[in-house]
């Protein structure tokens, strides 16, 4: 498992690095085709008129457009695909070009298999970085221990922002992967967990600092499933726009198999997971309670439903 | 209860669903007695908003009388007659204390879809995809209604379903079109678009004081609508060269305001457009933005460009050298409906606005896959369709 999983993480390695040269590639090609078609139309050895230079500006952004996607995202490989895309519509022309009279036959083969070339780079590069990232979208690095940091801005004072959260037995509100949290005084308390598969994941808890209206900060105790430390802070937004409320969670899952589905319980997403929480947080404190559409019944969450009424019973 | 849904692109039809329930204190369910067609809906059954489910329920425009609410809603009562804002709006965050309505930070649970493709979210709204919330819609028998303690408005008994219906959508999204132009006297307003959004923006812009207004679509019974019943001059864009006619009806200047309101579906021609349609089709632009480019370009020097037209994603070509350097001003934004609402009534109940004369269709909810493919084709002269439940 261990070695699996460095094993994959070195594969993704290379091919982030691989995703972000070919995002400065992308983004060359792209600003020559754009700014000097007749350049790369001279280049790759097709006509330069004025069809041709148009058809070339077009490609050049869709280039850089591609470029841009690749560059921005932590882990494009949506837009490495649409890189492939582009590509293909790349080899299409060039074969048009191919067999047209005009062309300078052997320079467009040239390009052709250049760009070939590249679309080949493309689709192994989108191939690694999907197989290490699952079906979702926009997934961050996974190490053994986990950071994970939220902000979040709540249009309430901080005292009531604070108060909230403060009892902790109100968490499993927003949390929802949390059962219930019992207070058990003396500043512990006892967390429960739904893991999947009908598990639950257990540990005591207890506070390490609280500053009322500012700031508490929590660790587990020995013999915790998961070892975990989280503070949430809270400070006034300026300009009377309420608290902003900053959450900073670290955990370490248990190697074996408890460790795959503690990993599975924060979601493939921990990142996602937490900013969905305080999302849910922020609405109980400014409408009362989670929101939800017939397509997120219980109020945000990965799997959608139809937005059609639920059967009777069938509400959670 | 019958609904009409989403089945997959271009399929839409009626079907047999379980009634509506209160899943939120603050919900009010509204049994549907008018309900119409919008262009945006066109824009998901034609499958260019993501995040579409089989089985969706359609439709943001609606209005109808009370039938249940929840214990969280003091303000309404069984029976009350209402008309419900297409965004869905809590009350209490910044933005809607801001009275930006549809940025509700709130009410779309699946704040993080949006958050994926636009950097952040906006408010959640009926019977519009999973990006902006996975609420069931309103072309239906009844529809769940939540935050109805701030969104749905009383109608008062003088006033007809089809007066007070467009208040939901259509006649605000127009009047924000033309409030976003800062309109000053001698202003000439050009709108892209004679469909119901563009008519409402043509009115709204002679009440807001525009010295005149140019339409400019390729539909001639839309545009003779435009001249007929909302006093605009029209340019057809399949007879004239858009760019020199508005040039030459403005001595040269340009218009001072430019709306969008046909969106990303926009029409065009040439090899421009191929290039569009077909980056479409790949996937590889979300959105044709033939209306917006050509909007950008004709505008005056210093002018604004009002974006009204939905866009989902991404374009290419935009001509961003045109703004920067000619210091144009974009402004653009689903409309914050529950802004215009009162004082839109108000004004339908002086007279000064009769929202009906765009109504061309009135069919049984039953016929909305009927509904959908003349509004779509723009067959049998169809400006807007009302669905009777
Ligand atoms: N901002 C909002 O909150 C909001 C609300 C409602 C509707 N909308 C959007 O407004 C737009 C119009 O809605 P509608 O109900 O009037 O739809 P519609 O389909 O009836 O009207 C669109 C019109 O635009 C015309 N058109 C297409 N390409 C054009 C071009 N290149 N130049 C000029 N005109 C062109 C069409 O011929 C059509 O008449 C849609 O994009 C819709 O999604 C936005
Ligand atoms: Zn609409
Ligand atoms: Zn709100």
């Amino acid at each position: 498992m261990a070695t699996e999983q460095s094993q994959r993480g070195l594969e993704n390695g290379k091919g982030q690095r691989l995703a972000r040269a070919l995002g400065w590639f992308s983004h060359g090609l792209g600003l020559a085709q754009l700014i000097a078609p007749s350049d790369v139309a001279r280049l790759i050895g097709v006509k330069d008129d004025d069809d041709n230079r148009a058809l070339l500006r077009v490609v050049g952004v869709r280039e850089i457009v591609a470029g841009f996607g690749i560059l921005v995202r932590p882990r494009p490989a949506g837009w490495l695909w649409a890189r492939v895309a582009g590509d293909a519509m790349d080899l299409t022309l060039l074969g048009a070009a191919l067999t047209s009279d005009n062309a300078k036959r052997n320079r467009v083969a040239a390009a052709t298999a250049a760009v070939a070339g590249i679309t080949a780079l493309d689709v192994l590069c989108a191939t690694r970085l999907r197989s290490s990232r699952g079906a979702t979208v926009g997934s961050a690095p996974q190490d053994d221990t986990r950071d994970v940091e939220k902000a979040i801005t709540v249009n309430r004072p901080p005292e009531e922002v604070y108060g909230l959260w403060r009892d902790f037995e109100n968490l499993p509100r927003f949390m929802l992967h949390l059962e219930s949290v019992q207070v058990m005084g003396d500043g512990r308390s006892h967390w429960k967990a739904k893991a999947p598969a009908g598990r639950t994941v257990e540990w005591d808890a207890e506070i390490v600092d609280d500053r009322p209206n500012e700031l508490i900060t929590w660790r587990s105790l020995e013999g915790a499933d998961v070892r975990n430390t989280g503070s949430v802070r809270f400070n006034p937004a300026p300009g009377g726009r309420g608290t902003e409320v900053r959450v900073k969670l670290q955990y370490d899952p248990p190697a074996g198999k408890l460790g795959a589905s503690v990993a599975k319980l924060f979601g493939e997403e921990p990142n996602l997971q937490l900013r969905e929480d305080l999302f849910r947080f922020k609405q109980v404190l400014e409408t009362g309670e989670v929101v939800r559409s017939e397509g997120s019944l219980d109020g945000a969450r990965l799997r959608q439903r139809p937005a059609q009424p639920p059967e009777d019973g069938t509400e959670r | 209860m019958k609904a009409t849904c989403w089945m997959g692109r271009n399929t839409v039809q009626v079907q047999e669903v379980p009634d509506p329930k209160i899943l939120n204190a603050r919900d009010a369910i509204v049994k549907i007695t008018s309900t119409s067609i919008c262009g945006s809906d066109l824009h998901l059954v034609d499958g260019y908003v993501p995040s579409m489910i089989k089985g969706d329920i359609l439709g943001h425009e609606f209005m109808g009388e009370v039938v249940e609410v929840g214990k969280g809603v003091n303000n309404l009562s069984i029976g009350d007659r209402v008309v419900v804002p297409f965004p869905i709006a809590c009350g209490a965050c910044n933005a809607c204390q801001n009275q930006a309505y549809s940025l509700c930070e709130n009410s779309n649970p699946n704040a993080w879809m949006a958050e994926e493709l636009w950097g952040h979210s906006t408010a959640g709204i009926f019977g519009y995809s999973h990006l902006t919330g996975g609420y069931a819609g309103g072309q239906a028998e009844y529809a769940r209604v939540p935050f109805a303690d701030v969104g749905p408005l009383k109608v008062p008994d003088g006033v007809t379903d089809e007066q007070a219906l467009f208040l939901s959508d259509v006649l605000p999204t127009g009047y924000m079109g033309a409030e976003m132009c800062n309109i000053r006297p001698g202003d000439v307003v050009a709108v892209w678009g004679a469909g119901p959004v563009g008519q409402f923006a043509i009115v709204s812009a002679f009440l807001l004081g525009a010295e005149r207004v140019i339409v400019i679509d390729r539909f001639p019974y839309r545009l003779q609508m435009a001249r007929d019943k909302a006093g605009a001059e029209t340019i057809n864009y399949e007879e004239t060269d858009v760019l020199d006619a508005l040039k030459e009806m403005t001595g040269g200047r340009g218009p001072d305001a430019c709306i969008d309101a046909a969106g990303l579906e926009a029409h065009g021609h040439g090899v421009a457009f191929a290039y569009d349609r077909a980056k479409q089709a790949a996937k590889l632009e979300t959105d044709r933005p033939t209306a917006l480019r050509q909007a950008i370009m004709a505008c005056r020097n210093g002018g604004i460009v009002s974006i009204i037209g939905v866009y989902g994603g991404f374009v290419d070509k935009f001509p961003i050298g045109s703004v920067m350097n000619r210091s144009l001003t974009i402004k653009a934004g689903q409309t914050h409906v529950h802004r215009y609402m009162r004082p839109l009534l108000e004004r339908i109940q002086n007279g000064e606005i009769d929202p009906t004369f765009i109504i061309t269709h009135t069919l049984p909810l039953d016929q909305a896959p009927h509904g959908y493919e003349i509004f779509k084709h723009k067959q049998d002269n169809c400006e807007k369709v009302v669905l009777k439940a």
